[in-house]
């Protein structure tokens, strides 16, 4: 009687279930549908005969998406500028939270004003656009990509909230045994901190991985482009799709179709793949966040 | 546990009481100086790129002149501001931004809610974990493969939707070029990609319900809908009060990106808001001043609805921004 009350299933639960399942296949459906479109062969595409699964099968248009060595170099560009910016990131964001997080700081109040104060009013998009390619002359470098909008302040507050659940005695223990304040940031609490320092990474790799309008508007040598601006370009329009055709586009049909879909494929591939591993610290992430409000 | 961190605070205070008051504060400094070299860059940092662009909005009060000072040198007061309240373009935008940003926020807001309720009935765990991964997965995906999703799917010729729409009914719907349907495809699309995310606070507001309740209303004859009913909305309702106003706090903020990829000169009528409008005026067109201009005032609405947003939070729940 207890293991059947226990293991009941009523008809709502039934329906919840086929509700979550509704969500599941429509979450994940224009992912299929893309993968489908990309390993298709041109004429079904361009009969719209795809819906679920790939029709002639072929993997033709990711090798002639691969020869593309602009593609290659995009993609190269992102690689590097999320492992340069994630650093950067990463370096300023506990170099600011970590002085906050105490909470004895002389000004603590007057500097937290100074952070907050922008997630309130900001310049905007042309007076920063002037400062970064005028002003400071970043133009066409990596620098106008990573660095202006390197500190998140909301994960600067994040990263002080968890700075400051790290009890106090291993500092002060370590402060005793005359380790100064440097010491005591890189030895005793950044190794404590490895699951909020995951979690920032991740959060700024993620946002960089995916910036395609500072690139936008900050690099005209293709050279440079990420891959997100790459596949901009290719999506916007479709003379790009023509071009690592290489002409031929008679005899390659629809493939605008196709090469777009291979190339969205391949530059979502990295996150979708390393995403199931690491959501958890995502989420640990927002708990933190939530937890000061 | 708390009484033992209580107890070495308090053993803390009598220790600190002992030294000497100056000592203590200069050995406070002396600790501090190197937490303030620490504060350097990064205050640099903010310093450069977030309050040099807030002295740039001076730009909107100056004409600008190429190989010229930076932010302008020549005052010309409220000309731009002049100009762009007498432009039609702009009233469009303005307009535009209001209906997409109330329609999102209205009819997106329950989605998440909803979904953490239902998600928080599923019994076996395995299979809530794999929907709540799953369901987390669109917001990482980048705005560019978003719309690019969104144009294969929708496209007239091969796109999915409309060859279930020729079948059915002979015609197909150039969605994307259409605007009467920019906004449901904008706010579609936002449920898709924020549904699972957004629903992370929730479920968390949702484990927060001390379970002795659900006990009690089980032992008063409640039944499951009557549990929801009475435990554990009333238990999410602060969560969702302070949700409500810190969106309605950033109302008028859309997701700009998307709207830039996804519009086009065809759809303006409906999906040209103001972020997008500035842009276009400020970096399409190069007149910064104009552009400047709309962006203060933007920035000035934003202010007003987090002040009013944080006034209404104050008044009716518990917490509030400051």
């Amino acid at each position: 009687m207890k293991f059947a009350n226990k293991k009941r299933i009523s008809v709502f639960d039934v329906i919840n279930i086929v509700i979550m399942i509704c969500v599941v296949i429509i979450t994940l459906y224009p992912f299929l549908y893309l993968t489908a479109l990309s390993m298709s062969s041109e004429k079904y595409v361009y009969a719209g005969e795809i819906t679920f699964y790939p029709k002639g099968f072929t993997l033709g248009t990711y090798r002639v998406l691969l020869k593309d060595s602009d593609f290659w170099i995009s993609y190269r560009n992102t690689i590097i500028y999320t492992v340069v910016g994630t650093v950067i990131s990463l370096a300023l964001t506990v170099l600011l939270a970590y002085p906050l997080s105490k909470k004895n700081l002389k000004g603590r109040g007057v500097l937290l004003g100074f952070i907050l104060f922008t997630m309130f009013f900001s310049g905007g998009l042309i007076p920063t656009y002037l400062l970064v390619s005028r002003m400071l002359q970043m133009r066409n470098t990596i620098w106008a990509v990573i660095i202006p909008g390197a500190i998140s302040t909301y994960n600067v507050l994040v990263t002080k909230t968890f700075f400051e659940g790290i009890p106090d005695e291993l500092e002060e223990a370590a402060a005793i045994d005359g380790m100064n304040t440097y010491g005591i940031l890189f030895r005793i609490v950044l190794p404590l901190s490895k699951p909020i320092l995951a979690t920032m990474s991740l959060f700024y790799a993620v946002g960089i991985w995916n910036n395609w309008f500072g690139p936008f508007i900050y690099l005209d040598m293709k050279e440079l482009f990420p891959v997100s601006l790459y596949l901009r370009n290719i999506i916007a329009g479709a003379q790009k799709a023509r071009e690592i055709v290489g002409g031929d586009v008679e005899g390659f049909g629809d493939i605008e179709a196709t090469i777009k879909s291979a190339s969205m494929v391949v530059s979502a591939l990295p996150i979708i793949m390393i995403y199931p591993f690491v959501q958890k610290y995502f989420v640990k992430g927002i708990m933190i966040g939530s937890l000061k409000g | 546990m708390e009484s033992r961190i209580e107890a070495q605070d308090a053993t803390r205070v009598v220790a600190k009481a002992k030294v000497g008051r100056s000592k203590q504060l200069w050995k406070a400094i002396k600790k501090d100086w190197q937490l303030y070299t620490l504060l350097l860059l990064p205050l640099v940092h903010y310093f450069i790129f977030r309050y040099i662009p807030m002295y740039g909005v001076v730009i909107a009060f100056r004409r600008y002149q190429p190989g010229g000072p930076v932010y302008g040198s020549e005052w010309v007061g409220l000309r731009y501001f002049k100009m762009f309240l007498r432009d039609e373009g702009f009233w469009r935008a303005f307009r535009n931004n209001i209906i997409l940003s109330v329609e999102y926020l209205v009819i997106s807001f329950p989605f998440p809610i909803i979904f953490a309720l239902l998600l928080n009935e599923l019994k076996n765990l395995t299979f809530k974990k794999f929907v709540q991964t799953v369901s987390y997965l669109p917001h990482f995906i980048s705005t560019v493969i978003v719309v690019g999703m969104i144009k294969e799917i929708l496209s007239p010729s091969i796109g999915v939707v409309n060859m279930i729409l020729k079948d059915l009914t002979g015609r197909t719907i150039d969605f994307v070029s259409d605007p009467r349907w920019f906004r449901t495809i904008y706010i579609t699309s936002g449920i898709w990609q924020q549904l699972g995310w957004n629903s992370i606070i929730y479920l968390a507001a949702l484990s927060g319900i001390n379970p002795e309740l659900y006990e009690a209303a089980r032992i008063d004859g409640a039944n499951r809908f009557q549990q929801m009913r009475y435990v554990t909305i009333p238990g999410i309702m602060p969560t969702v009060m302070v949700l409500l106003i810190l969106n309605i706090g950033s109302l008028m903020a859309v997701g700009f990106e998307k709207i830039l990829l996804l519009y086009s000169p065809l759809t303006y009528e409906t999906a040209d808001v103001i972020s997008t409008f500035l842009y276009r005026m400020g970096l399409t067109m190069n007149n910064y001043s104009y552009g400047a201009a709309v962006g203060l005032f933007e920035s000035l609405i934003g202010v007003f609805l987090l002040t009013t947003a944080n006034y209404l939070s104050r008044k009716f729940t518990d917490s509030s921004l400051w």
